[in-house]
């Protein structure tokens, strides 16, 4: 999770500029690249967003838009004419954006979601890692693959980051608990703090149970006992 | 239970079921909370969704084996119109009635104004105080209202829709409808983005208690004893496992039963404020847990009724969503199992609901006030070409239905 690096390295390849490319070239899937292809990535969450954002570059596309929340969205789409939408599935607002996609005539080319029979299991990833797509009618699904499969691996590397995270968080929960049950044992018991720590290990051995949750019942029964 | 059972058969027990904070989610929660899963030798895995389209694509690629679905979903699919490509089956249906037609204050204000008999009486007749604020509105050359509906695959979208066009407004011309998912739909018309909705409780009476809507018709009021959600079904992962299926379609028919038990609504209540089911207050689950709200076993609450499917079948025809012909009658038996329905009751002993079909509507004068619909021939209550939408060819689905 380093966008500076792929930043620098799409730079090579393309340049940053923006350029025009007539929407029958993409019809007739006779584009000069699939990188001009135009992304827009909606995600409220900001860390995922960025990741996205950086993964979709550092491949090599350089028309990304990324939105965090779909206030304005029908003007939005109107004025970028996206090729491919991803779109996340903790993202409420899905069951309104499919309508639009159907219905709206602000909406210049019909969108539809990108399910091909014959590419079952990209779409059976994409779910399971938590991300929907659509795409233009007409664009070919080999052309979106990379795409696709680029998003189903940073949607992954953040789960693995946010339960990284989430376990780094209860180690330092359960690291305050164990030091609070330590200083009662110590000051209750007259223990010096190996002993306390020792103490502790052992019920909790004995009792089967996790360190943690052998100092939470120490320190909610000293507290039943203060009063 | 769960802990004895050993790893190779596990996966064989347990279900993974899909669902939208919602109150007639009940059954599956029930089924859970109250250990009637376990009691029948299977593990009930919930997962909170927060869009249709989440429950409809999750259950098309395998994660979930089932959901509580809108009654139109898997009829939806089954005409390929709903973008699933599986096929999906409803084994037993999960609730009756419980939705509502909820419009902002303000425009509560404009309809007393307009016509306040009608709007003080609400129900059926509340539609033609609206109409009269929609004339009134266009000839001020102001903008449309808009209705907040949840999907477009949704008995909420049939009954606004049937409502409007009941007193002479065109949902397609002279309001606009629009999607907003069940969470989102109170907040919005607080907002000012919607005049009004028609949503499953409890948005209704969240609308209510935080001041920003009136509930002009319910459900019940529209068509007593409708159709509601489904329990939708991966019609691979029923043929897979029958046993499995019919217990799970017992627990759902008791969990039900113990839904419908007055004294157990408000303990319902409780259990679904918990913030990993809906995650709204008691307090406000419990108008759309009045047993005159929504109906879990009574009245054959469970039972998938073919007359349901065709009414609801008869709808994506009106309406112009399924534009391709098909056979409206082997289509509803297709999708409403009321086979397996009949087989897994049948398993438990004589049947302790009414297996039978009812005649539809039970009550001609709680159908839409009184609209004509008969479901051996669906496509007459489409006759009137103002009560449909422009450019459906009626004819081209005649020759496939006898």
């Amino acid at each position: 999770m380093r966008p500076g690096t792929g930043l620098r390295l799409a730079a090579n390849c393309c340049s940053s500029e923006r350029t025009l490319t007539s929407s029958d070239e993409t019809l007739t899937g006779h584009s000069t690249s699939d990188l001009d292809l135009n992304i827009l990535v909606i995600d409220e969450d900001p860390v995922r967003r960025a990741i996205l954002e950086a993964g979709l570059r550092e491949a090599g596309f350089t028309k990304v838009t990324m939105l965090g929340n779909t206030i304005g969205l029908v003007a939005q789409i109107y004025a970028l004419d996206p090729d491919v939408i991803l779109v996340d599935l903790e993202n409420p607002s899905r069951d309104e954006l499919e309508q639009m996609f159907q219905v709206s005539r602000t909406v210049r080319r019909p969108i539809a979601m990108f399910v091909e029979k014959s590419d079952k299991d990209t779409i059976e990833a994409a779910i399971d890692a938590g991300v929907s797509a659509y795409i233009v009618d007409g664009l070919k699904k080999e052309r979106v693959r990379p795409i696709l499969e680029m998003t189903i691996s940073r949607f992954r590397a953040f789960d693995r980051l946010r339960s990284e995270l989430e376990e780094t968080k209860s180690a330092l929960r359960d690291r305050k608990v164990i030091e609070k049950a330590k200083g009662i044992l110590m000051k209750s018991r007259g223990l010096d703090e190996d002993a306390a720590y020792a103490l502790l290990r052992k019920t909790a051995m004995t009792q089967g149970k996790r360190l943690s949750d052998v100092a939470e019942g120490l320190i909610s029964a000293f507290d039943l006992l203060k009063e | 239970m769960s802990a004895s059972t050993p790893s190779t058969s596990k996966l064989e027990t347990e279900i993974h079921a899909g669902f939208i904070p919602l109150t007639d989610c009940a059954p599956l929660v029930m089924v859970s909370e109250l250990g009637l899963d376990r009691a029948a030798g299977f593990k009930l895995h919930l997962h909170r969704e927060v869009s249709w389209a989440n429950i409809r694509d999750k259950v098309d690629v395998g994660l979930f084996d089932c959901a509580h679905m809108l009654a139109p979903l898997p009829l939806a699919a089954q005409l390929g119109i709903g973008r699933a490509t599986q096929e999906l089956i409803a084994p037993v249906a999960l609730s009756l009635n419980g939705n509502t037609i909820t419009v902002s204050t303000q425009l509560f204000n404009d309809m007393t104004a307009a016509d306040p008999g009608a709007t003080a009486q609400g129900g059926m007749s509340g539609a033609k105080a609206l109409a009269a604020v929609v004339k009134q509105r266009a000839g001020e050359g102001a903008r449309p209202l808009a209705f907040g509906i949840v999907f477009p695959f949704s008995c909420h979208n049939y009954d606004l829709r049937a409502w409007l066009a009941s007193a002479g407004v065109d949902p397609d011309n002279d309001v606009n409808l629009v999607v907003i998912p069940p969470p989102l739909i109170s907040e919005s018309l607080k907002a000012g983005r919607v005049e009004g909705f028609c949503a499953g409780e409890p948005w209704g009476s969240v609308a209510v208690a935080d001041g920003s809507g009136v509930i002009i018709a319910t459900k019940a009021q529209l068509w007593r004893n409708s159709p509601e959600k489904v329990l939708g079904v991966r019609s691979l992962w029923a043929d897979r496992h029958p046993d499995l299926m019919d217990e799970l379609v017992r627990a759902l028919v008791q969990a039900g039963q113990w839904l419908d038990e007055p004294g157990n609504r408000l303990a319902a209540a409780g259990i679904l404020a918990d913030p990993r089911y809906i995650g709204v207050s008691k307090e406000r689950l419990e108008p759309g847990l009045a047993l005159e709200s929504i109906t879990f076993h009574g009245h054959g609450a469970t039972r998938p009724r073919l007359a349901h499917a065709i009414w609801i079948l008869t709808q994506m025809i009106r309406w112009g969503q399924a534009r391709e012909p098909f056979d409206i009658a082997r289509t509803a038996a297709s999708v409403y199992r009321a086979d397996l329905y009949a087989r897994a009751m049948a398993a438990s002993g004589p049947p302790a609901v009414d297996t039978a079909e009812v005649l539809m509507p039970e009550n001609p004068a709680r159908f839409f006030g009184g609209a004509e619909f008969d479901p051996a021939n669906p496509l007459a209550s489409l006759s009137d070409r103002r009560l449909r939408a422009s450019g459906v060819d009626v004819g081209r689905f005649k020759q496939l239905t006898p």
